[in-house]
């Protein structure tokens, strides 16, 4: 068969059920394998909106997504979404179309050095040199793009190799000798890391994106006492946001309990996190009384940022079951926080996560993620983009399980939200998908709105519309003494004609006494909807840690 | 240092004094990597990504023809050698890592000198070659080429002691190395 074949017989056997493409001269003949395959593809309008839609794929379903393009132009319009993939550890596998090989290196029509490219920001990519290669490349991308710590793998295919007439065996075994990861965990380390938790006073755990595949056993092993819990903008839904151990988010726009517990802890346990800047502010000044125990798949984000005390390597869904074992076979004194938890209480009664509504019909945007809440009763896939909006999102939105919020973080991509959105719906058809965006944020990549019209991905899209660049406007106004430059985006487009253009449904809201049922009236409205709600254009996300700032010096 | 997104403005005085915290011994890591295309550019992209520095490289074959040896050599980096090896180890081609501890291992360089030399300084020139054991494998009417084999040390002194000479150019491989004794590079 030919080999193009041979890759629709391995996808299948990998279990892809869908992949996002949009096709070129260079992918043509797989393109044309599609026809027999049994393969669902989406064609979406721009391979920057099929790479993320495989992105928000993989974040909801938590299985391998499949972006495709072709040479050229249309790899390097993946660029962006293989870097988010790398920066937020999401399983992606890329297939770019290239030039034939006897063209490599001369310049050849829409030829780009795809590989050389997106060295900087793969976990692996292959340029496939001979056809027969083919299928053992594709089962070792989607092996190493889902396991271990997950990311990006990119697969160029010259397109006469692609052609070509090869025997096909399916393959069933991918051995990588370079290719080890460590899953387990060290028991030593482990009992050592129940020991100190034990022992300490002020435990936090400190739950970033790698602990979304292990949120039971997050939950089990922060329950086996009354371990208090924040997570990273990553984490969100690993824990749940209406548990009584709950902190609220950390960092810069997380709340100021989890912020000042972090500052007053004793013992960290940071699992599937990275010490991001954004989380740990002044880094001189982070959680300066605390002992680290760091579980981490990767064992270069061990100490990178902050020298972890115990450090475990392996996968948090399976060292968490044990630590919980072994933490509870030392029958801790449930007593000794008792102190510690009233402290958390006093913060939490001191600060709660507020703003100053209107007074008239105003939306405050803070409102606006309460009403989605109040919408959705909850219990929505919310899917943002990037800038103000998602902060609040991210805040005001209370995530009950993993994989209910779907967004940017590493890279912070504007137009990460609607291809997301569609990706996640179509992982998750029973589930109600919506999108929060910003004005900005969302014509970053609108045309989506055609791919979601065509297929019936009925996603809902609320767009924060604030007039601005939201969180570039909330710097200039903060720290360089409000001089805008180049954040007011008028009142362009109108986003319910656009809507319209696009075959969706456009709506319009602006009081906030009817905006709880306008929304309910969004998801009640069958296909994909864009519902333009306009809120108060100067607001600032609160509260925040003022850059070079320490967490105890949150302002706000 | 200044904050991303301050309009608090810099001196270059505080930019260079944040990039140059390295100190430390010299590291020679050995490196066993998959003989694939690129696995070369990267290593080197990660290094240059990652903030690291080079010293020496040389790249060769090994016993089995699936495999190549890369020898680096880093100048100090203590602070971050083991974020430099770990990092590598996430390439999918890497093998294998041997930080080698200096006592422990047998480090070699070659080095080609073409050095002035007339027929007033030629026996001079040619003193100091027998002393460091260097061949003479070219000679021509104004120059002669020296070949040295030695430790990074020592051609670091054959190089002082034949600069005043008049060096018209130099080429140095970067050191190769193995571990001492039964165990394994
Ligand atoms: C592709 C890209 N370009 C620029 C930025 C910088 N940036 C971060 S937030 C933001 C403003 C986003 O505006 P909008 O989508 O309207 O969201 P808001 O902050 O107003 O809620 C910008 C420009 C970015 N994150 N991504
Ligand atoms: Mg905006």
């Amino acid at each position: 068969m030919r080999a193009v074949d041979a890759l629709m017989e391995c996808l299948k056997a990998e279990g892809v059920e869908v992949v996002f493409g949009l096709p070129g001269g260079a992918n043509l003949p797989t393109y044309d394998a599609f026809h027999d395959a049994g393969i669902r593809h989406i064609l979406v309008r721009h391979e920057a909106g099929g790479g993320h839609a495989a992105e928000g794929y993989a974040k909801a379903t938590g299985r391998v997504g499949v972006a495709l393009g072709t040479s050229g132009p249309g790899a390097t319009n993946l660029v962006t979404p293989i870097c988010d993939a790398m920066m937020d550890s999401v399983p992606v596998v890329f297939l770019t179309g290239q030039v034939r090989t006897e063209l490599l290196g001369t310049d050849g029509f829409q030829e780009a050095d795809t590989i050389g490219i997106t060295m900087p920001i793969v976990k692996h990519s292959m340029l496939i040199q001979h056809p027969l290669e083919l299928p053992r490349a594709i089962h070792e991308a989607f092996h190493i793009a889902r396991t271990g710590r997950p990311g990006p793998v990119v697969v160029d295919i010259p397109t006469d190799l692609s052609r070509a007439d090869i025997p096909y065996e399916p393959i069933t075994d991918v051995h990588l000798p370079g290719y080890q990861p460590t899953t387990d965990g060290n028991h030593k380390q482990i009992r050592l890391a129940a020991k100190a938790l034990a022992n300490a006073s002020r435990p936090v755990i400190y739950a970033g994106g790698g602990s979304v595949s292990a949120a039971e056993e997050l939950v089990e092993f922060a329950t086996s006492d009354r371990l208090p819990v924040t997570c990273t903008v990553m984490g969100l839904g690993a824990f749940p946001g209406t548990h009584p151990q709950w902190l609220g988010m950390l960092g810069m726009h997380g709340t100021r309990t989890a912020n000042y517990a972090i500052d007053e802890a004793d013992l960290i346990v940071a699992i599937g996190a990275r010490f991001d800047d954004r989380v740990t502010a002044k880094l001189s000044e982070f959680a300066p009384h605390a002992k680290f125990v760091h579980i981490d798949v990767d064992p270069a984000e061990i100490s990178k940022n902050v020298p972890a005390h115990i450090p475990i390597v392996g996968y948090a869904k399976k060292i968490l079951p044990k630590l919980t074992a072994e933490y509870r076979a030392l029958e801790p004194d449930a007593k000794r926080l008792d102190e510690w938890w009233h402290r958390i209480e006093s913060w939490r009664e001191r600060h709660p996560l507020t703003f100053t509504d209107s007074t008239d019909a105003e939306i405050k945007p803070q409102y606006m993620v309460q009403a989605l809440y109040e919408a959705t009763q909850g219990d929505a896939v919310v899917c943002s983009d990037v800038g103000q909006h998602q902060m609040w999102a991210a805040q005001h939105y209370h995530f009950g399980r993993p994989r209910q919020w779907i967004n940017s973080g590493g890279l912070g991509t504007m137009g990460f939200g609607l291809p997301a959105a569609m990706g996640a719906k179509v992982g998750r058809p029973e589930e109600m998908v919506v999108c929060i965006t910003g004005d900005g944020s969302f014509q970053m990549n609108t045309q989506e709105l055609a791919t979601c019209a065509q297929n019936g991905i009925d996603v809902k899209v609320f767009i924060m519309n604030n007039g601005y660049l939201g969180m570039v406007r909330q710097w200039q106004e903060l720290f360089w003494d409000r001089r805008y430059s180049h954040v007011d985006t008028g009142q362009y487009p109108d986003f319910v004609k656009l809507a319209e253009a696009y075959g969706a449904t456009g709506m319009r809201f602006t009081d906030k006494h009817t905006l709880v049922e306008d929304m309910r009236q969004a998801l009640a409205t069958e296909g994909p909807v864009v519902a333009d709600v306009r809120v108060a254009a100067e607001e600032n996300v609160y509260p925040m840690i003022a850059p070079g700032q320490a967490a105890r010096d949150m302002v706000g | 240092m200044g904050e991303p997104g301050t309009k608090e403005i810099l001196s270059l005085a505080e930019l260079e004094a944040a990039g140059s915290f390295r100190t430390g011994r010299k590291h020679i890591l050995s490196i066993l990597v998959e003989n694939k295309p690129g696995v070369l550019t990267r290593i080197t992209g990660l290094f240059a990504r990652r903030g690291f520095n080079i010293d020496t490289l040389a790249v060769g074959p090994t016993d089995d023809e699936t495999i190549s040896r890369i020898t680096l050599t880093l100048d100090g980096a203590v602070q971050s050698i083991d974020q430099v090896t770990k990092q590598l180890h996430k390439l999918i081609n890497v093998l294998k890592i041997r930080d080698l501890e200096p006592t422990e291992t047998m480090a070699r360089e070659l080095a080609l000198f073409k050095i002035s030399s007339d027929g007033g300084n030629r026996a001079e020139v040619m003193q100091v070659c027998e002393i460091f054991r260097a061949k003479i494998v070219d000679v021509s009417k104004r120059t002669l080429v020296a070949e040295v084999t030695g430790t990074q040390e020592k051609i670091d002194a054959f190089e002082r002691l034949v600069r005043p000479f008049g060096l018209v150019e130099m080429a140095r491989t970067g050191e190769i190395a193995i571990a001492r004794g039964r165990s394994e590079t």
